[in-house]
């Protein structure tokens, strides 16, 4: 699932591992989120949508919407 | 970092392993000097295995407690490759031998199959990591 997590990431000066810990998950998570290779739970989705403070539809892209 | 479910395993293992060793030695050397017959060769012969089951138990509970869930997914990915890897080539050994083409394999190295799978299963997760 596309997303925009490194460009938020890059916008606060984390690394992914900075990321990871504020997440408390392994920066491998990170890595696999940012280049698409894994979807995150909705759990998951919301941490990250509340740590940077937007909903998850600016965050990840609908894979119903990339398709159109 | 690893994770304190991916510590617990690990300590698990190492334990576990330790404890196999030395129970797999010390029956086998009770077995070859005849110290061990009738009933209570059994459970005596039984006992190396209980470390292999709870090396299973072990992943089990690492997999049920694991916090990150792209690590626990990858932990079952490698679970699944093990298990495809130790079924698939015993049914093969199975058939191949049910006609007498080959030789008779004992049952628990269905196990060593599985634990070799694991590191299939690291394999194909690493494809999996650098794939992107």
């Amino acid at each position: 699932m596309n997303n925009c997590l490194k460009v938020l990431r890059a916008e606060r000066s984390w690394s992914q591992g900075d990321l990871a810990d504020r997440l408390e998950v392994s920066r491998q998570s990170v890595n696999a989120i940012e280049t698409g290779r894994y979807d995150p739970s909705l759990p998951l989705a919301f941490r990250i949508a509340e740590l940077f403070e937007r909903p998850i539809e600016a965050i990840f892209v609908s894979p119903t919407k990339e398709t159109l | 970092m690893r994770s304190v479910a991916a510590r617990r395993y690990n300590r698990s293992v190492l334990w576990l392993s330790g404890a196999y060793v030395v129970l797999l030695l010390g029956i086998s050397i009770l077995f070859k000097r005849n110290l061990l017959g009738g009933p209570i060769a059994y459970p005596a012969a039984l006992l190396p295995a209980l470390p292999i089951i709870g090396i299973f138990a072990a992943i089990g509970r690492f997999i049920a407690e694991e916090t990150d869930e792209y690590q626990r997914m990858l932990l079952i990915r490698q679970t699944l490759v093990a298990t495809g890897f130790a079924l698939t080539v015993a049914t093969v050994w199975g058939f191949l031998e049910s006609f007498d083409l080959i030789g008779h394999a004992d049952g628990y190295y269905v196990a060593v199959l599985w634990f070799g799978g694991l590191g299939l299963g690291s394999c194909v997760n690493r494809w999996w990591e650098r794939r992107a």
